[in-house]
């Protein structure tokens, strides 16, 4: 348990690095942060209106004090005003969220349902004509960027059947779940292919390493079938690489997939960063990112937590 | 080196991985030497939006510019960000995690939770902000992909470093009296060429998908310079009615990474000897 | 009657189409149900792939049969031939009729599962078993194998317990379904000698319990001596000669069997120790490397905010010295703090308190005059340096010049540790591991040492090699006066080199002396157990007994410092340390085998 324990320590320090990052970042952009707020607004301000703007938002303050205010901010779930929309970051980051989570839900049980049972098959038929097949889907599938996967869809769909595929405003699942799964599908699926792909590679090489192992010579010498040696001794062995992989995968994809959501026009976190950066939202970047990176490691936390539970090893520590 | 030569082609990816990367590093080279078909700049009005001719290999694009002559410039472009960006976040990787695992206590407690604060933006948001910083352009490409990189080669070479500095050879050439620096290039850092030969290699691919998705989105390199993502993004609202514009440069930055996937996946059997204990 | 199983004319091969390679090349023998086989060789010999190939686990290493019956008699009378058995049919007759045990407990074990899991699996798998059936047939096999409080310990995972009790676990599951045939790969070779002692009388009862037919297999003659009714000697994958025991222990035939039986180090209680240098000659000069109160201990802290709970005393006031041309070997188990002690000279480890010095009365260099050699000849050299990058190192290390001089020593070093002088231009990974330690050697000797510390320096390699590279030793030391620190495990590797013992047990000496008074006339309670524990072979179809001593914990409270030792001499040179808590000397009386 010290092993979790200690990553819940560790787990406040970087999270306070990275806000302190974020904000240094924020502060580095060149030109006065009023000017990139309002854009060429800015330029129809009066000098006084110009300092009690900078008043308002704490700007004549050092750094120092500025950061307190925002941190202080951020606990309190006050991200600031996003200038783009005139809404609470929060509230427009929440409003992406859904969409986002979704995706990243659909490509990562379409990436675990065909990857590691495609991967855990590949392993066994080591070498064989079946095995090199997934290897070549595989490798062809992880060397694909997924807006160029996404890109070939929707080239095929619509020059081949003459399909677009549905786009504009979002339905959330839970007021028509076929329409929003209509449209998610396809997103879904290009980000699914590599994520399947990277998914595959690692099970098939982590099962095939386990496979060398001095147990699982053990548990044949007692008889055990084939199928029991691979499921019961070799793959629980086998998964924390998976494990790993899929939850930095995970993570990405809730940091938004900003390419694949651009391709097919969807409103999620990631094209939600892109717009802010483009029209120099900052309040927005600040909050979005911290946000973003928040998730990530939340995620980790639990990859960490899957640890524990397949590893006995880290469970209970060394030798007692 | 003779063996190593014989081992890459003999191993059945390696041998197609090394010719493909062969090849693009070939054709980046005539580019940035200027030896395109045609001036990749040159825009022949009449025959704008063209499909694959004889004078046009892979058709043009909707200023009538040569798509081949473009690609090739593209494949320069993107190899130069590449190269440059693993090459920067190699070396200051390799000199981090060398010194962390060497050092340890305090200055590796520092290294790895920054590189941990790093780590915990997804990759492409974290080279976003960088470029938000710093705006977009080519430079800033090569800065924000190596920026994004270089925790993870300071991971991987201070894993093996640390079990290196366990290792009785190192043990033994203390107990000889050598000094650190000479401990740490002779002993540490030769064995660890190898891992970072095939960690180099893949960072490479993962550089061409970064390179070409930021210019995708308009933040990497700006026009009317070419590149893969930006002739990818051209091509999006001409995609019926000229596929080619999408399908060319599609296939070569797929190419591209799936060569240097097979050449790291081929260097990672030849150099890492826990593969082989599979096979035996 | 039937034999239980008779193998005519076995080949076994690896690869595939034209790159195969037969390792195994016709191999021919019986087995009686109940009899035990010991099968005897050296790396590369065979003996562990004829063995995976009776249950034909060699299958799932790259390995097939090329040739050969494997007639088995099962359980129900029927005979079958093993190597054209169908997979579906070893899986009832791996674990049902034939189980195995390994090397290596520590890796054999699924780290993520129960040993009670694992136990229970072998239950479940050949007698279908489940639920509370399997669970109390699982507590019934690990009580069979004497471990203790067998109830909690179901719960355990391999991870929490020690090495002799995961082997325990191990037979305890090979048995589980009382198998016709066991077959034990070096059961005992990844263990101490106290331990494998322990095993060897386990598996010794077992066997006669259960009349189970058993098949060793060993590169060690004297434990082949304690438990075999039968032996079979294989080399390059060939059996040179098989026989009742005694026959091939009295009379061998084979030059190879007689060459394992002769050449290689047999333990024999002291009577073949060293006699070319002895310390009450008159011409014994003063120590060159004298060690006093030398104490290593090491931080121990717990929970969560590390706090400090004493520290572990690796090593406690240990005093020795070593003159010139003398070996003083320091024997112990692991935990004895041995190596700790070697490291310490070497000032890998810092010690806690206790000072060494070192007098080269000879000229020459005295920059760096102690120099080691370790264990494992595959990790002491960098697999990325040649051969005269490798010997320039404690040169330069030393701060001087690599030219011509240092180039002609490494020359004559090279040809003087018996390697070809055109190695210099190789590297590590190009020679044999006996090659590699003789490398070592060359490196170790490069600055001109007084004392050479060797950390366990031979136990790496064959038992025939070993013979080899410690006359090697001898030659040299004789040759340079050089003082040796021997340290070892193996008995019987020290009683070829050493002069003098030191016993080494929980950190402190608790005996020191000629190798002769105290190997043959052991005074301390722990060194007549560990001498015991050491199979010789007079000592044949031993009854071993078991003993479950444990070692005790070095963990002491902060500020804890030992009594001061009070030592007995009971001879010229021999010295033992005299145990304060007589209690303690008593239960080490009772435990031991009388």
């Amino acid at each position: 348990m010290n092993y979790l324990i200690r990553r819940l320590v560790t787990f406040p320090l970087v999270m306070f690095g990275v806000s302190v990052l974020v904000f240094v970042a924020i502060r580095l952009v060149p030109g006065d942060s009023i000017t990139a707020m309002l854009g060429t607004e800015a330029g129809l301000l009066t000098p006084e209106q110009r300092q009690s703007l900078a008043v308002y938002f704490g700007l004549d303050q050092g750094w120092f004090s500025q950061y307190w205010r925002w941190i202080g901010g951020v606990f309190s779930g006050n991200l600031g005003v996003s200038v783009t929309y005139g809404k609470p970051v929060l509230t427009v980051i929440l409003e992406r969220f859904p969409l986002t989570l979704e995706l990243a839900v659909l490509a990562m049980l379409i990436a675990l349902g065909v990857g590691l049972p495609l991967g855990v098959f590949a392993a066994t038929r080591n070498e064989k004509r079946s095995d090199l097949a997934v290897r070549i889907f595989a490798m062809i599938g992880q060397s694909t960027p997924s807006f160029v996967i996404g890109l070939l869809i929707i080239y095929v769909l619509s020059a081949g059947f003459g399909i677009l595929p549905s786009m504009g405003e979002f339905v959330p699942f839970s007021q028509d779940p076929l329409g929003n799964l209509s449209q998610l599908i396809l997103p879904a699926m290009t980000l699914g292919l590599s994520f399947t792909a990277s998914v595959t590679r690692i099970s098939r090489s982590a099962v095939l390493d386990v496979l060398g192992d001095d147990y699982v010579r053990t548990a044949r010498s007692k008889g055990a079938p084939k199928a029991r040696v691979i499921w019961r001794h070799a793959l629980p062995n086998a998964l924390i690489p998976v494990v790993t992989l899929s939850g930095v995968e995970f993570g990405y994809l809730l940091g938004g997939a900003v390419l694949v959501e651009q391709i097919f026009a969807l409103p999620g976190l990631g094209r939600l960063v892109l717009d802010a950066i483009l029209q120099r939202d900052y309040a927005l970047v600040q909050g979005s990112v911290l946000f973003v990176a928040l998730n990530f490691m939340v995620v980790n936390l639990l990859v960490d937590l899957t640890y524990v539970l397949l590893d006995p090893r880290i469970r209970l520590g060394g030798r007692s | 080196m003779k063996a190593f030569l014989h081992g890459l082609l003999r191993h059945p990816s390696g041998r197609i991985g090394a010719a493909i990367v062969l090849v693009y590093i070939i054709v980046a080279l005539l580019a940035q030497a200027g030896l395109t078909p045609y001036d990749p700049l040159k825009q022949f009005r009449i025959e704008r939006l063209q499909g694959p001719t004889f004078a046009h290999w892979m058709g043009t694009d909707m200023f009538g510019r040569d798509v081949l002559s473009r690609l090739m410039i593209g494949i320069g472009q993107s190899f130069m960000v590449a190269f440059s960006s693993v090459g920067l976040a190699a070396a200051i990787g390799t000199l981090l995690g060398l010194t962390a695992a060497w050092f340890g206590h305090l200055w590796d407690g520092l290294v790895m939770r920054c590189m941990d604060v790093l780590l915990a933006f997804p990759a492409i948001l974290l080279a976003l902000l960088f470029i938000a910083v710093v705006g977009p352009g080519t430079f800033t490409s090569i800065l924000a992909i190596a920026f994004v990189y270089t925790p993870i080669f300071t991971r991987v070479v201070r894993g093996p470093a640390l079990s290196i500095k366990t290792r009785d050879f190192v043990d033994a050439a203390r107990s000889f009296g050598s000094s650190s620096t000479y401990i740490l290039t002779r002993h540490l850092l030769l064995n660890l060429v190898a891992p970072l030969t095939v960690q180099v290699t893949l960072a490479l691919a993962w550089s061409l998908l970064t390179e070409s998705g930021l210019s995708f989105l308009g933040l990497g390199t700006q026009p009317p310079n070419s590149s893969l993502g930006l002739m990818l993004a051209d091509s999006v609202n001409l995609m019926e009615m000229a596929p080619w514009l999408l399908v060319f440069p599609a296939i070569a930055v797929m190419l591209g990474i799936l060569g240097f996937n097979l050449l790291g996946d081929a260097l990672r059997d030849i150099l890492d000897p826990r593969m082989r204990r599979v096979v035996a | 009657m039937t034999k239980l199983l008779s193998v005519s004319g076995l080949k076994v091969g690896f690869g595939r189409g034209d790159q195969m390679r037969a390792v195994v090349h016709g191999v021919d023998f019986e087995l009686d149900a109940g009899e035990t086989l010991a099968i005897v060789g050296e790396s590369g010999s065979g003996k562990s792939v004829t063995a995976l190939s009776i249950n034909r686990l060699v299958d799932y290493g790259g390995g097939r049969i090329l040739d050969g019956r494997m007639d088995f008699l099962t359980a129900g009378g029927e005979v079958i031939d093993l190597a054209r058995a169908s997979d579906r049919r070893m899986e009832k007759i791996r674990g049902g009729e034939i189980g195995m045990i390994f090397q290596e407990p520590m890796t054999s074990l699924n780290p993520v599962l129960t040993i009670g899991e694992q136990i229970a699996e072998a239950f479940k798998l050949q007698r279908g078993l489940s639920g509370s059936a399997a669970r109390a047939a699982t507590l019934e096999a690990l009580d069979r194998v004497r471990i203790p409080d067998a109830a909690r310990r179901l719960k355990y995972y391999p991870h929490q317990l020690s090495g002799g009790m995961l082997q325990r676990v191990m037979i305890a599951m090979a048995l589980a379904t009382n198998p016709r045939l066991l077959i034990a790969d070096e059961p005992t070779t990844a263990l101490d000698v106290s331990v494998q002692a322990q095993i060897m009388a386990l598996l010794a009862e077992l066997r006669r319990e259960t009349g189970t037919g058993l098949i060793f297999i060993t590169h060690d003659m004297g434990l082949v001596a304690g438990i075999a009714d039968r032996v079979m000697v294989m080399q390059a994958g060939e059996v040179v000669e098989q026989g009742p025991l005694d026959r091939i222990l009295d009379r061998p035939e084979h030059p190879y069997t007689r060459h394992l039986l002769k050449a290689v180090p047999h333990f024999s209680g002291g009577r073949h120790v060293r006699r070319d240098h002895h310390r009450t000659d008159k011409t014994a000069t003063s120590p060159t490397l004298t060690v006093e109160g030398m104490t290593v201990r090491f931080p121990a802290t717990a929970g969560l905010l590390r706090r400090s709970i004493g520290a572990i005393h690796a090593v406690e006031n240990v005093d020795f010295d070593v003159i010139p041309g003398e070996t003083l070997a320091i024997v112990g188990e692991s935990g004895s703090g041995k190596s700790t002690t070697a490291r310490a000279l070497l000032g890998l480890v810092k010690p806690h308190r206790g000072t060494f010095a070192v007098v080269d009365e000879r000229t020459g260099n005295r920059r760096k005059p102690v120099q080691m050699v370790f264990q494992n000849p595959y990790a002491s050299l960098n697999p990325r340096l040649d051969v005269e990058s490798l010997l320039a190192e404690p040169v330069r290390a030393s701060g001087e010049r690599v030219d011509d001089a240092v180039r002609a020593r490494m020359a004559r070093l090279l040809e003087r540790v018996g390697l070809p002088v055109d190695s210099i231009r190789r590297y590590a990974h190009e020679f044999s591991g006996g090659q590699r330690q003789r490398l070592c050697i060359a490196r170790a000797l490069m600055v001109n040492p007084a004392v050479l510390v060797l950390d366990e320096a031979v136990s790496a390699l064959d038992v025939s090699v070993q013979a080899k590279v410690l006359d090697l030793l001898i030659d040299l030391q004789n040759e340079m006066k050089l003082a040796y620190l021997f340290v070892s495990h193996d008995m019987a590797v020290v009683e070829r080199i050493a002069h003098r013992v030191a016993v080494l047990y929980a950190g402190r000496i608790v005996e020191i002396g000629a190798a002769e008074a105290v190997l043959s006339s052991p005074q301390h309670a722990y060194t007549r157990r560990l001498i015991a524990a050491v199979p010789t072979m007079e000592r044949r179809r031993e009854i071993f007994k078991l003993d479950t001593a444990d070692i005790p914990t070095l963990l002491r409270p902060p500020g804890y410092e030992p009594a001061q030792t009070l030592w007995r001499t009971c001879g010229d040179d021999h010295q033992v340390r005299i145990e304060v808590d007589d209690r303690e000397e008593q239960s080490h009386a009772a435990a031991h085998r009388q």
